[in-house]
């Protein structure tokens, strides 16, 4: 990252501090605090049941942690639901997909204008002015972000019937249509070969470059991740064994003993 | 993808509407004299249909599988019954749109519990609306104005000082409720309302990490579902029937009206005019059979039961082989009319990619 940025990483955006998360007796996340500052790409990454997803279900609102707090845009949010933190401008994607499957990829898309559409359904039903406009205005966003995404040829196809590292794209697709100011990505490039997931990094480079998009991802493939994060936190047993850039990552101890397995 | 020409309508829709218009303005009136056709048929067909959209809205492009239906039809026809007698002023199309607004009421309270509960526990769960609205309209009086004797016959439909009493005026009174109403749930589901439906039937949890409301979108699938039925079963009463008994809004009618929905395709609008068609007709087609070809060797009785046989089974078979129902398979067949006619028919388009 050493070239010049039109967005400048700036203050923290998103806050996590000292979350504890356990389903009856196993705990997922112990006591863990990290920070996202604004525009930088964030990678979350540790070994199988680390607690990433967990974590991001946490931020996201899907579940409520027995303690701890989430601020966001310096603001501490109590009483988190995916609902108030996509108002607050906060989108996801999630590990195992879930796209709208019966629904065209721009149907989907225009799904994550929800929040871009004030008509209600009566103004709908009776087509007044204002709804064709509003309309006209989250589909011409929608086909940008299609075609950003270089998918023009399958806007019009069921997500559904769409392989697998396209849908994922889709989802990519669906999360930045809603103009928020951070991302979190699930395992954006799971199950993808080696050219998809290229592609895959690239999008995401290039949406945290052009738009200024903060991400967070979390990612299993390490090699991914050095390259293309500002910053990486490690988890480990629902614990954070490092936090730095990708160097300090790479040469810290326990995180090479925890993750990358205790060599030589 | 064809862009759209007017409103949210395609060029194929104009020339569909069109067509629809003019086969039941302008060719039904003409060609079809026999009153039967219009009481026994024709008027039920809209109505249901109406009711059947209600249905879809709810269950196939929300995807809450709701039973009770009926249960909001008689809601919608007692409604009616009570606003001419009591609030005469209203007039009948004033009154049609309280009931449904009514009904809708209904649909609110009873589309409460698809927050919490799910698939077939929701199904049972709203079984209560069935139950609960005709138990409230034969336990009070008042609903049936102290009639005694178990039904009331409707009012006289008058609009605007003029009767609506013969068979086509009613046919007519009833197109035009339910053309306008088909067209405002068609801008709804294409629109903005019917994404948000069809994101909380296809990943709840996603449509709601990208700002829907969960609770919003149900809720108002309810109340509109409600009020489709609302006005279905106020037209069903005052057209079809001529009068109120709640024994004719019962759970039969409800299940009548879920076979329509699952038979006509789920998630289309289209297919709530088929599968009603199919529904309704299918009997008449039977009897005809029986009648005509057996000469009443079979037994009335035994037709009828054939028909429960043969929708199950059509219900078994299009749930495993076409779960989108006879809307889908009718486009699947116009797909390959199309594929199997070369451009020689087609030489205008030849070339056009559409």
């Amino acid at each position: 990252m050493a070239q010049e940025r039109k967005f400048k990483i700036g203050k923290p955006i998103l806050e996590v501090k000292n979350i504890s998360l356990s389903f009856g007796g196993v705990k997922a996340i112990t006591d863990t605090s990290f920070d996202v500052l604004e525009h930088e790409v964030r990678a979350i990454i540790g070994p199988n049941g680390a607690g990433k997803s967990s974590m991001l279900n946490c931020i996201n609102g899907i579940y409520k942690p027995q303690q701890g707090t989430v601020s966001f845009k310096g603001q501490q949010i109590t009483n988190i639901t995916p609902n108030i933190m996509a108002q607050m401008g906060l989108s996801r994607t999630f590990q195992n997909l879930a796209l709208f499957k019966r629904m065209s990829v721009l149907d989907n898309i225009l799904v994550g204008r929800k929040l871009h559409t004030k008509t209600n359904f009566l103004e709908v039903a009776f087509q007044l002015p204002k709804v064709k406009k509003e309309e006209k205005e989250n589909r011409d966003r929608s086909e940008e972000i299609i075609s950003f995404l270089e998918i023009e040829d399958i806007k019009d196809t069921p997500v559904g019937k769409l392989p697998y590292g396209l849908q994922k794209k889709v989802e990519l697709g669906r999360a930045l249509a809603t103009d928020s100011s951070v991302i979190l990505l699930d395992e954006p490039m799971a199950g993808m070969n080696v050219e998809e997931k290229r592609d895959m990094c690239r999008f995401i480079l290039k949406v945290n470059d052009e738009l200024g998009t903060t991400m967070v991802l979390i990612e299993h493939d390490m090699g991914v991740v050095m390259d293309i994060s500002d910053r990486v936190v490690v988890l480990d047993y629902g614990k954070v064994i490092g936090d730095g850039t990708p160097d300090e990552v790479r040469s810290n101890q326990k995180v090479i003993d925890a993750y990358l397995g205790v060599e030589h | 993808m064809m862009k759209p020409v007017f409103m949210t309508y395609t060029k194929k829709d104009l020339i569909n509407l069109a067509v629809c218009m003019v086969l039941s303005v302008l060719v039904i009136p003409t060609f079809i004299t026999t009153e039967y056709w219009y009481t026994s048929i024709l008027i039920p067909w809209l109505c249901l249909a109406l009711a059947t959209i209600g249905q879809q809205i709810v269950m196939g492009y929300t995807g809450q599988l709701a039973l009770g239906a009926a249960g909001f039809m008689a809601a919608g026809a007692f409604a009616m019954f009570n606003l001419i007698l009591r609030v005469p002023d209203l007039g009948f199309v004033g009154s049609l749109i309280v009931s449904g607004l009514i009904a809708a009421a209904f649909g609110i309270l009873f589309g409460l519990p698809s927050l919490k509960v799910r698939g077939i526990y929701l199904m049972v769960a709203t079984l209560a609306s069935q139950f609960f609205i005709i138990w409230m309209i034969d336990k009070f009086g008042w609903f049936k104005n102290y009639d005694s004797s178990g039904i009331i016959t409707a009012q006289d439909i008058v609009i605007l000082g003029k009767p609506f009493t013969t068979p086509l005026a009613m046919y007519f009174v009833c197109l035009a409720v339910t053309t306008v109403l088909t067209l405002l749930a068609m801008n709804m589901a294409r629109g903005s309302t019917g994404r948000n439906w069809m994101a909380v039937r296809d990943m709840d949890i996603a449509a709601e990490s990208m700002g829907v409301s969960l609770l919003r979108t149900k809720v108002q699938a309810f109340a509109i579902s409600a009020f489709y039925c609302g006005v279905a079963g106020a037209l069903f009463a005052f057209c079809y029937l001529k009068s109120l008994e709640p024994v004719a809004f019962d759970i039969k009618l409800s299940f009548k009206i879920l076979f329509m929905c699952i038979l006509g395709g789920l998630g289309t609008i289209n297919g709530a005019f088929i599968g009603a068609a199919f529904i309704l007709l299918f009997p008449v087609l039977l009897n005809a059979i029986g009648n005509n070809v057996f000469h009443g060797a079979i037994d009335a009785t035994i037709i009828s039961s054939i028909e429960q046989v043969i929708f199950g089974g059509l219900m078994i078979i299009f749930m495993i082989y076409e779960p989108l129902g006879m809307a889908k398979l009718w486009e699947n067949i116009k797909q390959k009319w199309k594929t199997k006619i070369p451009s020689s028919t087609n030489l205008k388009s030849f070339g056009k990619k559409t």
